[in-house]
């Protein structure tokens, strides 16, 4: 379970850049919610992700994984309950290092690490095994530096590394947002399968409206670093893109100002 | 020909001055290459090994102790720079010439004097340049003296092997491939940087306490320049395996070639002494040897492809139509 109690964050305090990212966030997870997070651009649906990962402390609230109160706790601390998957797919895995040492890495997340042998024989017959369900022929190139592989086979592997250990939280930024469009399916089919197989808490964000709408249980508009919608359910899945859009305006006052969500939309028509 | 007599005869001496440098070349290399980290502490942690080193052994502690301790205080060194970046924020290669200047300063309290000598004839030191002199020793001495300096090397590479397969060590390769990689991994960079640069000049030091013994005398100048002398290696050894091994060219090869790296860089040195560059030009030789090789790679590269050969090109498509 993963809650935000009313999550503040202002960048460059006291500078003409001040910019108030998160302006009290409240929100309740259940165990196995799959929340997609949509809204325009500078609304604060990232820096929500980063806020719960600890990339910097927050200014003021409270967040709470698992009953365990994690403000106090830096980012590398926090990654032994939290998954990550990244915009950008350099920024998940150690493009130096072997596929299977990668995997090595995230084997190991949140357990004490010492001098014993950082892979083990038994570990790379499990590799081969997870990695043939990705389907992208990786479980024959276990050796091979990860800087090799295309973006999309890094976000694959990424995905695999992140949820390796089962995290308590599994916080997808734009993961596929970088690919192209086939790529794209692709990752999130799999994002979708690995979350429902191991019934997994995630948070999604994504500039496609037909995705929010399409994947998870819930979703969650955000505005000016507030939540502004909230639909779970039946009510979520029935959405459409025009509803959407419409709430937009109405909760917001404003039209929708994130271009790559409405050049989306153009293309789901 | 005697020009060539010169060269054979100095080969001995060579070899043992590029392996102890090419311990001091390994360290840099986890720096530099495996935590992508210009640290330039090195300069000063080399003499503080030859230091702590001569000061033990002659006030009557066992070689080996003294080289342990060596050994120990390159890692303080290292912790020190280490430190200043991740707890104070310093930028690291900032932080690393800090600790080198104020290490200039230490070292001269270690020994009280700016120089500290440490005779073959009174200790049983490891090394001497002395036992790889062609006048006064048998060639089977010259070659028990050379492998005693190759199984050192030897199984530091093993240590390191062993270490860099370890969990630990894929936490410093992460660190110095992909900071937010690591902590996504629940690894503090911070903490692997710190252990990187610990060891790093621990070796350094441990290559200090060699090069004292085997030039007899610990000099607080004896590390200025080292830096680049350990670039040197490390780079001709990345240059010279790529080229023999190419993508084959593993963990354990890149650690041994960066040692030969080492005996490279002297036999390359001794070979313009003996063509003729005065002694006082080598730190000049050393920079220019550390420019050829970092330049020919990248202007082979921007040979391909540059703004001046698109130039070129576009002027074969002829003028605009409309002009």
């Amino acid at each position: 379970m993963l809650e935000l109690i009313d999550v503040k964050k202002t960048f460059n305090l006291g500078t003409v850049n001040e910019r108030k990212a998160l302006n009290g966030v409240t929100i309740t997870l259940e165990d196995g919610d799959f929340v997609t997070i949509i809204g325009g651009n500078g609304a604060g649906k990232s820096t929500t992700l980063n806020a719960v990962a600890g990339v910097w402390p927050i200014d003021d609230g409270a967040i709470y994984i698992n009953g365990k109160n994690v403000v106090g706790l830096p980012e590398h601390k926090r990654a032994g309950f939290i998954g990550r998957v990244f915009q950008d797919p350099m920024t998940g895995t150690a493009a130096t290092m072997e596929i299977q040492e990668n995997l090595a890495l995230a084997a190991r997340r949140g357990k004490p690490r010492g001098l014993s042998w950082g892979i083990t024989r038994r570990e790379r017959e499990e590799y081969h095994e997870l990695l043939k369900m990705l389907d992208l022929g990786l479980e024959d190139r276990m050796t091979t530096k990860v800087g090799l592989l295309s973006g999309g086979q890094r976000q694959a592997l990424t995905l695999l590394m992140a949820t390796l250990k089962k995290p308590d939280i599994l916080l997808l930024d734009e993961h596929t947002a970088a690919l192209d469009p086939k790529t794209a399916a692709k990752v999130l089919g799999l994002s979708d399968k690995i979350i429902a197989e191991n019934n997994l808490t995630a948070m999604m964000v994504t500039h496609n409206m037909a995705d929010a709408i399409k994947h998870g249980n819930r979703l969650i508009m955000m505005n000016n670093g507030k939540i502004i919608y909230d639909v779970k359910g039946d009510a979520k899945k029935n959405l459409t893109v025009e509803e959407l859009l419409l709430k937009f305006e109405e909760v917001s006052g404003t039209k929708l100002n994130n271009d790559r969500m409405l050049l989306a939309k153009e293309e789901g028509q | 020909m005697t020009q060539l007599m010169t060269f054979v005869n100095a080969m001995p001496g060579n070899i043992s001055q590029g392996l102890i440098w090419g311990i001091l070349a390994i360290g840099v290399f986890i720096t530099y290459k495996i935590l992508d980290f210009a640290d330039l502490t090195v300069d000063g942690s080399m003499a503080t090994g030859g230091a702590v080193c001569v000061m033990l052994i002659t006030n009557g502690c066992p070689v080996w102790l003294a080289i342990v301790c060596a050994f120990i205080a390159g890692c303080l060194a290292g912790m020190i720079t280490g430190l200043l970046n991740t707890l104070l924020g310093i930028p690291g290669i900032l932080a690393s010439i800090l600790t080198q200047m104020a290490l200039y300063s230490i070292n001269l309290d270690i020994m009280g004097q700016s120089n500290r000598p440490v005779s073959v004839d009174k200790y049983s030191l490891i090394v001497s340049s002395r036992e790889v002199n062609v006048v006064g020793n048998s060639p089977i001495m010259i070659i028990l003296a050379l492998v005693k300096i190759f199984v050192i090397v030897a199984v530091i590479i093993a240590a390191l092997y062993w270490f860099f397969g370890t969990e630990y060590g894929f936490t410093i390769r992460a660190t110095g491939c992909n900071q937010n990689m690591a902590r996504a991994q629940s690894i503090s960079t911070k903490k692997s940087t710190v252990i990187a640069l610990v060891l790093s000049n621990g070796l350094v030091g441990l290559s200090g306490a060699l090069l004292a013994q085997y030039q007899g005398n610990a000099d607080v100048n004896m590390s200025r320049g080292a830096i680049v002398i350990g670039l040197a290696a490390v780079i001709i050894g990345d240059v010279l395996g790529t080229v023999i091994f190419g993508k084959r060219f593993n963990f354990v090869a890149r650690l041994a070639f960066t040692a030969i790296g080492g005996i490279i860089y002297f036999m390359v040195l001794q070979i313009v002494t003996i063509i003729g560059l005065p002694s006082q030009n080598n730190k000049l030789f050393s920079a220019v040897v550390v420019i050829i090789f970092l330049a020919v790679p990248y202007l082979r590269k921007s040979a391909k492809t540059s703004f001046g050969r698109a130039a070129k090109n576009s002027l074969r498509k002829g003028a605009p139509k409309d002009a």
